[in-house]
């Protein structure tokens, strides 16, 4: 009944947020003269990319640690491992030898972009066709080589508990790293070296015939797969097994007598999580035009804990609220903190190169401990309870009605 | 009526060496009530928890409608129509009292909203409750949440280890008298009781387990006369 009431209001809601996002992505053409903050260039559009990427990560981290009980600790291994199977499948045959020139060409003679250009034509429509086909056959596959994984390592992992399960989950994202770093592999994955050349976010863009952009989409496009996977999560977790999930994070012992089947339903979880986590490392791979090993350390890992434990271990629309805040925060909002100022003659004291991080720190520290909870808790982000929080007598009177104090959940 | 729905013979469990239950028989009837009483460490949750697949016996057999369920994963024996209320209520704190409810039907996919409104029909208070989370219920209503989800599964026997745990004397009344409702209306119960009073009131047969071992059994009433059962569990 409450789904069907939310069903609408979502949807509307989802709309315009991606609306919004193609034009303010290109009002800069549309208006001329804006500030620098409406250019193209501007870091506003980095945190927005980043944290698209990074919310759907989020997202994918609170399915296994805030739904299901399971504290993993794996999210930056099935990251690389989806963003080494977008670019190992999508760099076109012609930039291979560029890419893989320490090791005289890459071993693996396929490409998806190529593949669909060779249906649909390299230029005009059959191009963009070809382009969009090879990216989400791309992303589906290193979601699904993720998921693989997940589904191999979860025999011996998810027998584990707790700590144990964090510690194995992240000493397999290490190995991966390593692995995926080793010269024997040269030739598949490029080594130490970086792999590029693939499609980015930034190959969305509308151009015409001289290369001028027309339809900015580079941000828009992040924001919409983003999105679907999202919602999709959000409909599992909605379902008959996100409620089976939910009852063995409550109660593990409990849900068994109720004829939930744990080891199913955890590696169901795990692999739907991992699934997700490997679509995310590809599209970070986009993000960052190039994917490399290096990059997806533990350290990623905690990253994406800290923004689900900031927005809410349980809640979706918390870890992505939490997301867009660490990503602006981490990037953008107290970069200032890292440059030297002075007013007037005088210099600022304590801002310096690496200041940023210890002002970061603290503020972390400060919405751990007065947002104990995170900042949704459990809760959900809803029209609801948006307008009742804008009107607060209501909300308290409603309160008095229903003692429950659950009527803004979904 | 007097058709066997559950047959246990010579069970066996043990806990790293130490052994729980010593080879213990016995049979509920269908439309039956049967308890099962004794003192803590006697063996009764072990017995309840090996028949429900929770734990594995170490030797012995249990067959449920004529089909040997012994050591299989509980999954398998609830899809077979055995449910259980565990001990402790164990209700799930952070879903709603829904939510619980439809956990209880989980291996059902099929309409579940005439099982809610029986459900509802027997505790008029969880309706009230529905959206409230599990957590905030008072012990009572989580005995009864309990006890609801567990027949959401639509058993064809309900074992209920302890549903009097930690209540006041007017709700485990209360809950008894459910009890006597589900029966009633056509579920097989194993009752498992530490208060044996109550328990020997409302079953048509029960079991004595002492050490692992059944050292009485009769009907409600011969056992309430017994005079080592009143000495021992009566405190008359």
């Amino acid at each position: 009944m409450k789904q069907k009431n939310n069903l609408i209001p979502a949807l509307t809601g989802i709309i315009l947020l991606l609306v919004f996002v193609i034009l303010l992505e290109n009002i800069s053409s549309l208006i001329p003269n804006l500030p620098q903050v409406f250019q193209p260039t501007s870091p506003l559009f980095t945190v927005l990319k980043k944290a698209a990427v990074y919310s759907l990560v989020a997202v994918s981290m609170n399915l296994l640690n805030g739904f299901t009980g399971l504290f993993s600790l794996g999210q930056a291994g099935f990251m690389l491992l989806g963003a080494y199977t977008y670019a190992i499948l999508t760099v076109p045959s012609d930039m291979k030898d560029q890419v893989y020139y320490l090791f005289g060409g890459c071993a693996f003679d396929f490409s998806l972009v190529d593949f669909f250009r060779s249906i649909f034509g390299a230029g005009g429509f059959g191009g963009a066709v070809a382009l969009v086909l090879a990216c989400l056959t791309a992303l589906i596959l290193a979601g699904c080589v993720a998921g693989l994984f997940a589904y191999l390592i979860g025999f011996p992992v998810l027998r584990l508990k707790s700590d144990y399960l964090a510690i194995a989950t992240l000493g397999f994202a290490e190995i991966l790293r390593a692995i995926f770093q080793w010269q024997k592999l040269g030739p598949i994955t490029n080594g130490a070296n970086m792999i590029k050349g693939f499609p980015t976010f930034s190959d969305f863009n509308i151009t015409d015939s001289s290369g001028n952009v027309i339809l900015r989409l580079s941000t828009f496009v992040p924001f919409l797969l983003t999105t679907i996977c999202i919602v999709l999560i959000v409909c599992l977790i909605n379902s008959s097994y996100g409620r089976a999930f939910k009852s063995i994070r409550d109660d593990e012992i409990a849900s068994e007598a109720m004829g939930i089947g744990l080891f199913k339903h955890k590696t169901m979880s795990f692999v739907i999580s991992s699934f997700f986590a490997g679509v995310g490392g590809g599209m970070f791979a986009m993000y960052v035009a190039n994917a490399q090993a290096k990059a997806f350390t533990s350290t990623m890992t905690y990253e994406i804990l800290l923004i689900v434990v900031i927005g809410g271990i349980g809640s979706v629309s918390g870890s992505i609220i939490a997301t867009f805040l660490y990503v602006a925060c981490s990037e953008w909002w107290l970069r200032f903190l890292d440059s030297e100022m002075y007013i007037g003659g005088f210099k600022v004291p304590l801002l310096r190169n690496g200041f940023r991080m210890v002002v970061f720190s603290v503020v972390i520290m400060v919405i751990v401990l007065f947002f104990s909870q995170g900042i949704m808790g459990d809760r959900e982000l809803d029209l609801k309870a948006i307008t009742g929080y804008l009107t607060g007598k209501k909300r308290a009177k409603a309160k008095e009605k229903v003692p429950a104090g659950k009527e803004g959940d979904k | 009526m007097s058709e066997e729905i559950l047959q246990i013979r010579d069970l066996e469990i043990s806990y790293g060496g130490i052994d729980a239950v010593r080879g213990i028989s016995f049979n509920v009837n269908a439309g039956e009530i049967v308890t099962l009483i004794g003192a803590n460490g006697a063996g009764k949750s072990s017995t309840l928890r090996a028949v429900s697949g929770l734990i594995k016996p170490k030797a012995g057999t249990v067959t449920f409608c004529g089909e040997d369920i012994t050591g299989k994963d509980p999954n398998a024996i609830v899809s077979k129509g055995l449910m259980m209320v565990p001990e402790g209520r164990r209700i799930f704190p952070n879903l709603t009292v829904l939510e619980n409810l439809k956990i209880g039907a989980y291996l059902r996919d099929d309409d579940l909203e005439q099982d809610i409104e029986m459900v509802y029909g027997y505790f008029p208070r969880l309706k009230e409750r529905s959206w409230q989370e599990g957590g905030t219920l008072s012990g009572g209503e989580q005995q009864m949440l309990a006890v609801g989800r567990a027949l959401m599964g639509r058993p064809k026997l309900l074992m209920m280890d302890e549903p009097s745990l930690g209540l006041a004397p007017i709700v485990v009344q209360g809950i008894f008298e459910i009890i006597n409702r589900i029966h009633e209306a056509g579920t097989t119960v194993l009752l498992i009781e530490q208060n044996a009073n109550m328990a020997l009131h409302v079953a048509d047969r029960a079991y004595v387990l002492e050490n692992g071992k059944i050292a009485a059994e009769g009907t409600g009433r011969e056992l309430l006369a017994d005079e080592k059962v009143k000495a021992a569990y009566l405190g008359t």
